[in-house]
């Protein structure tokens, strides 16, 4: 080859957008890194608070054992979705406007997914004794139980949590290369660590390739079994309301919308923020919105069957909880719930117009994650508070401290995040500048 | 194989005998006045909770007197419902320990491992019968109170969940004795504190081992039925319907 291909000009261009929210800093971002960081500090004292006097510090109390900790654990765990699932069924599909939304989103699922884990500690009765739940050699030869679902559920999310290490890695490795070449400091070092000598070679970038080629099926693959792992938390007890076969699937799409729901929210802000206008275009957001149609659909089929069933079984256990839901208690979250994650959704998707505009999607993104967090408390809550003997029926509304420690840790993930946009560039330049060459091939031919 | 692990450590010379614990709960007999919740406090060190804890549905109790009212006033019955631990043989609660913090003896009791639990609370909810309790404080006598614990009972932490354990101290004590003199327990050796202290005798304890024993024979009648017997729980609490209905 010796002619350049069109849109070589293009490239230094991207270089120098992609790389400057990382080369300057302004007083805004410090002032919102401030911001969160109260929050994260009011955060850890009431979670510090919490373990010095005692875990009664939540509302919890028999029969309700589980409240706001695993509800935001089954909410973080379901954002950790958007990631994979839009980079790797894109990828695995060779959807080419993949390509400006797969970083960012892989970047969400490593958050959500420290996030997650805090949870599990924030539940435990006696944190300081979580390692044994670790299975590690010792004098009086025990072992955790592996028959208990939460075993399964710490092995996958262990995996989880690496498999989308490498899996963000691998495709950060030519961007970590230019970094190093192009950005000074104290980064410098650390860069030329994390690029592994690259210097993009045809071996290397085949390399490379094969083993993105290799990881992707495997980590859609390790996502939906978490989240059927999650689910089955839940679906494999006794509880009424919780012993559902419906949970696992049902458990999948619902992390995926509002892992899809989150993705669109952090992909306007950012495209506000850094003016990548250029890059996230409305055929993006497009793109996602139908997706986010989709799941709508798929997650409203799957509650009314579930729904439908017991409503029809008509066995009291379970319509004890279901009535709660449909027009006792908890009949205003319950409805909220529904206009939040379905009907709303339902109502703005289906115009084309809609679905092309940034900010209206954002707003229903956002809509949909607070539909699926009340989604989240209610699979817990009712069911728990219904068991079979009447006479132990409870309530539970979370306390001031389970509040602040529930703000806390979301400023601590907004934090994780955009400290990680000073580390990594948000959009991967490489995948980037090859949809660039892609697209202007195709199109002359 | 052995009973347990002083038997093991001393080479015995006699027989080992098996036991399997049953309580019998006749609801014809009891009267709902909650003397075996308080014997059971006493005898077990349960942590004491206050007016607001009370009010929160924490207060702890490994027995509880469930009151269920039948009819509109002024024809109201009330029903008394003494509900604990049932020790299933199919045990909700354990498989989903993930650290077999609850776990299944030889006898068919369901075993709390308090120094091993770390309070992931599922055992709670699975339980159907609502019988498993947690420790959301730290428990604090005020003093002299601290006084009168019982030295055979370990007092739990705060983090904890703990459980009827059919006065499992008591069980010991009557085996260690029964094993001094080579002899079988024999019935009505060994009394849990509810059993106790029941004014009407509606809590029978004894080895379902035994065919002579009363929880045998009343395991028998045609009275008896299990809680919640549709789940599969196999409790080793049998109840004997009321008489009067």
């Amino acid at each position: 080859m010796t002619k350049r291909p069109v849109g070589w000009e293009e490239i230094p261009v991207i270089n120098r957008n992609l790389l400057s929210p990382l080369q300057t800093t302004t007083w805004r971002y410090f002032l919102w890194v401030g911001v969160l960081g109260c929050f994260v500090a009011a955060g850890a004292g009431a979670w510090t608070y919490q373990i010095q006097t005692g875990i009664g510090q939540t509302d919890l109390h028999p029969p309700i054992f589980w409240g706001s900790y695993i509800g935001s654990f089954v909410f973080w765990i379901g954002v950790s979705h958007s990631g994979t699932f839009i980079s790797g069924v894109l990828r695995l599909t060779n959807a080419e406007w993949r390509r400006p939304v797969t970083r960012m989103a892989e970047l969400m699922t490593i958050v959500a997914l420290i996030v997650t884990a805090l949870f599990v500690f924030y539940h435990l009765g006696r944190v300081w004794r979580f390692y044994y739940l670790i299975p590690y050699p010792n004098q009086r030869e025990l072992w955790p139980n592996f028959r208990s679902p939460l075993m399964w559920d710490a092995t996958a999310i262990f995996t989880y949590a690496t498999a989308s290490t490498i899996y963000i890695y691998l495709p950060l490795i030519p961007d970590f290369a230019l970094m190093r070449d192009r950005i000074q400091g104290w980064r410098k070092p650390i860069y030329r660590w994390l690029a592994v000598g690259w210097h993009g070679s045809q071996a290397q970038w085949q390399t490379l390739e094969t083993a993105i080629r290799i990881i992707t099926p495997l980590i859609v693959m390790v996502m939906i079994s978490v989240h059927s792992i999650v689910g089955w938390d839940f679906g494999v007890s006794l509880v009424p309301g919780w012993h559902s076969t419906i949970f696992a699937p049902y458990f999948v799409v619902g992390a995926v919308h509002s892992g899809l729901g989150m993705a669109v929210a952090g992909l306007y802000i950012l495209r506000q923020t850094y003016r990548l206008d250029g890059y996230i275009q409305e055929k993006h957001f497009e793109k996602l919105a139908q997706l986010l149609m989709v799941t709508t659909l798929v997650l409203a089929y799957l509650y009314f069957a579930e729904q439908l069933t017991v409503w029809y079984g008509n066995v009291p256990d379970h319509m004890a909880v279901q009535n709660s839901l449909l027009t006792e208690m908890y009949a205003v979250p319950f409805w909220v719930m529904v206009g939040c994650i379905y009907l709303l959704p339902l109502l703005t998707l289906v115009w084309p117009r809609f679905r092309r505009w940034p900010f209206g999607l954002m707003v229903i993104g956002l809509i949909i994650n607070v539909g699926m967090y009340i989604e989240r408390m209610l699979i817990i809550v009712p069911s728990l508070g219904h068991p079979r003997l009447s006479f132990q029926w409870s309530e539970y509304f979370p306390s001031l401290i389970e509040f602040t420690i529930m703000i806390g840790t979301l400023a601590f993930a907004l934090l994780l995040y955009s400290l990680a946009l000073k580390f990594v560039p948000a959009i991967s330049i490489w995948e980037e500048k090859a949809g660039r060459i892609h697209e202007y091939k195709t199109r002359e031919e | 194989m052995s009973q347990d692990n002083q038997e093991a450590h001393e080479p015995s010379k006699q027989p080992t005998w098996s036991y399997k614990w049953e309580m019998v709960v006749d609801l014809d007999r009891c009267s709902g006045c909650e003397a075996c919740v308080v014997a059971c406090h006493a005898e077990n060190n349960i942590r004491i909770s206050g007016e607001e804890e009370a009010a929160q549905g924490r207060a702890i109790n490994w027995i509880r007197i469930e009151r269920y009212w039948e009819g509109e006033y002024p024809n109201v019955k009330v029903k008394f419902l003494p509900v604990m631990c049932q020790h299933c043989d199919e045990a909700p609660c354990e498989p989903v320990c993930p650290v077999y913090a609850s776990y299944h003896t030889p006898e068919g009791l369901n075993a709390q491992v308090y120094n091993r639990c770390v309070g992931v609370r599922y055992c709670g909810n699975n339980c159907p019968y609502v019988a498993r309790q947690f420790n959301w404080f730290d428990p604090h006598w005020e003093e002299p109170l601290a006084e009168q614990l019982n030295p055979d009972v370990s007092v739990r932490s705060g983090g904890v969940m703990e459980k009827c354990t059919f006065c499992v101290q008591r069980i010991r004590r009557g085996k260690e004795t029964a094993a001094k003199e080579g002899r079988r327990v024999r019935d009505g050796d060994i009394t849990p504190a509810c059993v106790q202290s029941c004014p009407t005798s509606a809590l029978i304890f004894g080895d379902r081992n035994d065919p002579d024993s009363r929880v045998s024979h009343l395991k028998k009648s045609e009275r008896g039925f299990h809680l919640l017997e549709s789940l599969g729980t196999h409790p080793s609490v049998t109840y004997l319907r009321r008489l009067s209905e």
